[in-house]
């Protein structure tokens, strides 16, 4: 539970040592880059946009290749393959890829190429596929489209708009053209938008039969081919056949590379390795023999960076603390359960300077809240079995989707917890299943009790529970003030408000107003009753008094933002109803758990009822879980973050970026480690 | 048909059938809005769909409140167990089944415009995705209050 303590480190080296120096900071991964100089004065930046953006490029094609692999050979994975992670490669087999790398990327090239070669030759097949098309209303005429006619003879080709017979074409001509008499129409197709005919007149009378055609809205086709349609489809199509043979062809080959996939991945990563290394190269001020360079380390790695780096490649380095006014990134540490809540923590913001890692008591409240709010053992030890099965199956998993699971894990078993103390296990499905099938009632009884007969018991403990959450965030918020020096700030704006809320909270339990609710009948002494005023009423004027105490003497102000602060209390009652969403999503599991085992059993008992039992069964409590663990997740958060962050935490920090390998396929095994 | 104003069990059905109705034609529009605006961040983006999944379902909680109602009601009623109500009794489980049934339907619209909001937050900056989830969860209070009231009043009727 802390935010690791941050240096700054700075040095200056020999150029000549530039490189491995790189390499071993980009290695360790422990160190981010903030350049700060206070006189550039002298110094150079070296320009290299131009190899980064190489090396990228190299990185994509890469990736491209990888993308048209799995297209045409795809590699077979699992649904949860995404919850593998990369797989750890040995330094050998890394520096054996780096080695090849130029090959590599030819094979690359080669892929990107005969992918474009395919691409190319599919639209080749479908402007053929097209042609065709347009060729399919010819077909019925033995000569080219472009055919004129013979010495003595003209034909007319074309096309006529709408459907139109034979009768209409030759009424037509002798409406505008009466003189014509040697005339031949032929309709050789008809299709939705056209009349496709083929007209033989004598030669010399060939211009006049146009223009009558015309005046009808005859056209000539836009592309005629002297080819005879028939024969024409058949060239176009062997065209196409060929067209398709090379096409798989070329799939095929490409498909043959699918065993340089890892290769692919290997000069991928390590392109992108160099593009990083050059992006930080590109911010170095250098002069002529020398680069200086600087950043964060967290405080326990610095002296060892330190003399790794002054002893091995001769750097002038020197780590110094934060400076008040600079804002170093945050780097979160804790153990392996309190770990578990900092997606969590994450979502909100990282800490912010001097305030203090909240993590790992936020992670034991979130699991006991979870529990609480999903509450079904069945249910708990679901999640836990599953979470448990995926944390085993896949060690390598990403940090943070590890962190997550970890986290339902132990929610699951919370779950678990205060289902038997609920005694929810499916609901009622154990009472619902012995009724129904084997004629007597069992069940396990609740440890505790059972919400669905006692709400309002639940409702005062997920009250209590909701101020046990609160009054620790305001104990950290004293922390905070205590460790920063600022007692008077600590006794005000916590140590008032405790009082005067605690003093509310012992006022109102032996309160009727409180017996009517809960059913319970507290009857304090009366010291203690007299005990509760005093501690309400000091608080209450401490407050009113001393919130505005930066306003020292103008005390019409400093009253007036008393008050204001005083009446942050109906904030306190808000703030603690809310806690009731405890109590309506832990009935909300239960009684929809509930309504699916009776839909289940209203079959009635026998064979048949109980497939039908066991199928409404599965499907419903599927349903429900999925439904209460969204439910019981974002809630949590919501108390997390409003209840529990609003009274001590804002967050705003910065995540701590070290300059190290952000590979994307694989993992480089490192010997040495620090 | 005086008859069937002054029998309880209508009353007590009339009550079930409004917290059902209401809650869930509010959650059906809520969640079918988010739905939209989902639908639209994944044709950009598949890999935030668990993410925009998560701010669809926000508002169909409602629903849900309004079924667990009217559950606990149908078995207190006589109709999945109890016993038939007198008519005060009816008129009293009518009130109780209210407050789900408006509330819910008021909040889960509500909540279905800020899920629609929240969505495009997580198009724009996925890494915000907490905050983004907050939005639309601080709408569904008024949703478990109006629950707690409901469930509350019909246990100690």
């Amino acid at each position: 539970m802390a935010v690791l303590q941050m240096q700054r480190i700075s040095m200056c080296a020999l150029k000549k040592n530039r490189k491995a120096i790189l390499e071993r900071l980009q290695e360790l991964g422990a160190m981010e880059i903030d350049i700060r100089l206070e006189d550039d004065s002298g110094y150079r930046t070296m320009d290299v946009s131009n190899s980064r953006a190489t090396f990228e490029k190299q990185a994509q094609t890469a990736d491209r290749a990888l993308d048209i692999l799995q297209k045409y050979a795809p590699e077979k994975t699992g649904m949860l393959s995404s919850l593998a992670g990369k797989p750890l490669i040995d330094k050998a087999l890394f520096e054996t890829a780096v080695q090849n790398q130029e090959r590599y990327v030819e094979t690359a090239h080669q892929i990107v190429d005969l992918d474009k070669q395919v691409a190319e030759k599919t639209a080749a097949v479908q402007k053929l596929k097209d042609q065709m098309e347009a060729l399919v209303p010819w077909l019925g005429l033995p000569v080219p489209v472009s055919f004129r006619g013979t010495r003595k003879t003209a034909v007319l080709i074309g096309t006529i708009s709408g459907t139109i017979s034979l009768e209409e074409v030759y009424g037509m001509i002798g409406r505008f053209a009466p003189e014509i008499e040697a005339l031949d129409v032929e309709i050789i197709s008809v299709d939705r938008d056209f009349t496709y005919l083929a007209v033989i007149c004598l030669s010399k009378e060939a211009q006049t039969v146009e223009d009558a055609l015309r005046a009808g809205g005859f056209a000539k086709p836009a592309q005629a081919v002297d080819k005879v349609p028939t024969l024409y489809r058949e060239e176009l199509q062997s065209q196409a056949e060929m067209l398709q043979k090379e096409i798989r062809a070329l799939q095929q080959e490409i498909g043959g590379f699918s065993d340089s996939r890892q290769d692919l991945r290997l000069v991928s990563d390590y392109y992108r390795m160099r593009a990083e290394k050059y992006e930080v190269l590109g911010k170095l001020p250098q002069t002529a023999n020398t680069f200086a360079l600087s950043g964060y380390v967290p405080a326990k790695d610095g002296e060892r960076i330190l003399h790794e780096l002054s002893d091995k490649y001769d750097a002038a380095v020197e780590l110094e603390d934060i400076k008040e006014d600079e804002e170093a990134p945050v780097l979160l540490k804790n153990n392996s359960f309190t770990e578990s809540g900092e997606g969590v923590l994450a979502s909100f913001g990282f800490p912010a300077k001097g305030e203090i890692d909240p993590t790992a008591i936020m992670t034991v409240f979130y699991i006991f809240l979870f529990g609480l709010m999903l509450s079904d053992a069945a249910y708990g030890l679901i999640v836990s079995v599953v979470c448990g099965v995926l944390l085993k199956k896949y060690p390598r998993m990403g940090m943070n989707m590890r962190k997550s699971i970890k986290l339902f894990f132990w929610c699951g078993l919370s779950t678990l917890f205060w289902g038997v103390m609920f005694g929810g296990y499916f609901g009622d499905a154990i009472n619902v299943v012995s009724r129904t099938f084997f004629g007597h009632e069992v069940g396990i009884p609740a440890l505790w009790f059972v919400p669905l007969d006692e709400p309002m018991r639940l409702l005062v403990w997920a009250m209590l529970f909701g101020l046990i959450h609160m009054y620790t965030g305001m104990i950290l918020k004293g922390y905070m003030y205590i460790r920063d020096g600022k007692y008077m700030d600590c006794i005000c704006d916590v140590g008032l408000w405790l009082l005067l809320l605690t003093g509310l909270v012992l006022m109102l339990v032996p309160s009727s107003i409180f017996a009517s609710v809960s059913q319970m009948i507290i009857v304090f002494p009366e010291p203690v009753n007299l005990l509760a005023k005093g501690m309400a009423i000091v608080g209450a004027v401490g407050i009113l008094l001393m919130s505005g105490r930066r306003k020292k003497n103008n005390w019409g102000l400093r009253l007036a933002l008393g008050a204001y602060d005083l009446y942050g209390l109906t904030s306190w009652l808000s703030d603690v109803l809310s806690y009731s969403r405890l109590l309506a999503l832990g009935l909300a599991t239960g009684v929809i758990a509930s309504v699916f085992n009776q839909m289940g059993s209203m079959f009635g008992g026998g064979v048949l009822g109980a497939i039908i039992f066991i199928i409404v069964f599965i499907i419903g409590h599927t349903f429900n879980i999925g439904i209460n663990l969204l439910g019981a997740y974002v809630h949590t958060c919501r108390l997390q973050y409003v209840e529990f962050f609003g009274k001590f935490f804002e967050g705003g920090g910065r995540e701590f970026h070290p300059f190290r390998s952000n590979t994307k396929y694989v993992e480089v095994k490192e010997e040495t480690r620090i | 048909m005086s008859e069937l104003f002054t029998n309880g069990t209508v009353w007590a059905l009339l009550g079930v059938a409004l917290a059902v109705v209401l809650s869930g034609c509010g959650s059906a529009y809520g969640v079918g809005v988010a739905g939209q605006a989902a639908a639209g961040v994944v044709t950009e983006d598949p890999s935030k769909f668990a993410k925009v999944l998560i701010m669809q379902l926000l508002p169909g909680t409602q629903g849900i409140y309004g079924l667990l109602v009217a559950f606990v009601t149908l078995s207190r009623i006589g109709i999945l167990g109890g016993s038939e109500p007198e008519l005060v009794k009816g008129l009293l489980i009518f009130a109780a089944c209210l407050p789900i049934g408006i509330v819910g339907l008021v909040s889960a619209i509500h909540q279905g415009r800020t899920s629609v909001a929240a969505i495009g937050i997580v198009a724009k900056k996925p890494e915000q995705f907490g905050k983004a989830m907050l939005l639309p969860a601080m709408v569904e209070t008024y949703a478990i209050l109006a629950l707690l009231v409901s469930i509350l009043a019909i246990f100690s009727i």
